[in-house]
């Protein structure tokens, strides 16, 4: 990719379904324009989307900021949410708490954060139950980072 | 396989506008659950779905989907149309029910 760095941030408006994807779809733009590999803007536009959805579906609002070197693309979600209550059991394939009308848009299956968690290197949870929630993920972009693949931050 | 080939073998209509019938598709996917194209769905592919919200037209995109087929006669609404269009999606719709459609293509060659 091109030797630059890029940081940005989206604003994020719960049940905005309209535009949801919006952010994620901007930020795969950004990183075709950097030109990173495919493979790598795939892995982070997957990421960035499970976790807008995440937002758009559970929270009353939320921020996705991006910050891009030549070394790692690292995203921090914050959100203004009712916070997870068992992060652990949110981890779990299939686990979900959403309604039967995100389930009906083909969301809500309990496959998001697992698919965050396949996708990036690292990955950070945090969150606070009536305080709202903070994901942060890393990609590295070199190959020889590759065995840090899953680690917690 | 082609889009050509592909609407020919589903008798389907194209719903887009910046359809190149000569697009070549390789693999396919069927699924309802948007996480699961996210998940399983291979790149550069045809997606085969009953959902027809603006979701299936984004998670396309961020997937690298190629192509998007509605089966069941289903339709999109006209933004949800107009999205794929600025996301050179190209979109189908036949009668077809997903099972039909999913063993017709597996029968022309096209796999997952």
């Amino acid at each position: 990719m091109d030797n630059k760095v890029a940081e940005g941030v989206f604003f994020l408006t719960g049940k905005d379904f309209s535009n949801a994807g919006a952010a994620s779809s901007n930020l795969k733009g950004v990183l075709e324009g950097m030109s990173v590999q495919p493979d790598i803007i795939r892995r982070a536009a997957i990421a960035a989307f499970e976790a807008e959805m995440n937002v758009i579906i559970y929270a009353v609002a939320g921020m996705m900021h991006y910050y891009i070197t030549p070394e790692t693309i690292r995203i921090v979600v914050k959100d203004m949410g009712s916070g997870i209550p068992d992060i652990g059991l949110a981890m779990t394939e299939g686990y979900s708490t959403a309604p039967d009308y995100i389930r009906e848009m083909g969301f809500g299956s309990g496959m998001g954060l697992p698919n965050i968690k396949k996708n990036t290197d690292r990955l950070d949870l945090d969150s606070v139950v009536g305080g709202g929630t903070t994901l942060e993920f890393i990609i590295y972009l070199n190959k020889d980072s590759k065995g840090a693949k899953n680690e917690t931050l | 396989m082609t889009l050509d080939e592909i609407k020919n073998t589903l008798n389907a209509a194209v719903l887009s506008k910046r359809e190149d019938m000569n697009l070549n598709i390789v693999r396919a996917y069927c699924a309802d659950l948007m996480s699961d194209v996210l998940a399983f769905s291979i790149t550069n592919s045809l997606l085969i779905t009953h959902l027809t919200n603006a979701q299936v037209i984004r998670t396309a995109e961020i997937a690298d989907v190629k192509t998007i087929v509605f089966v069941q006669s289903k339709r999109p609404d006209i933004e949800t149309i107009a999205l794929a269009d600025t996301k050179n999606i190209p979109l189908l719709v036949t009668d077809l029910s997903m099972y039909e459609a999913c063993g017709k293509l597996y029968e022309k060659g096209l796999r997952s």
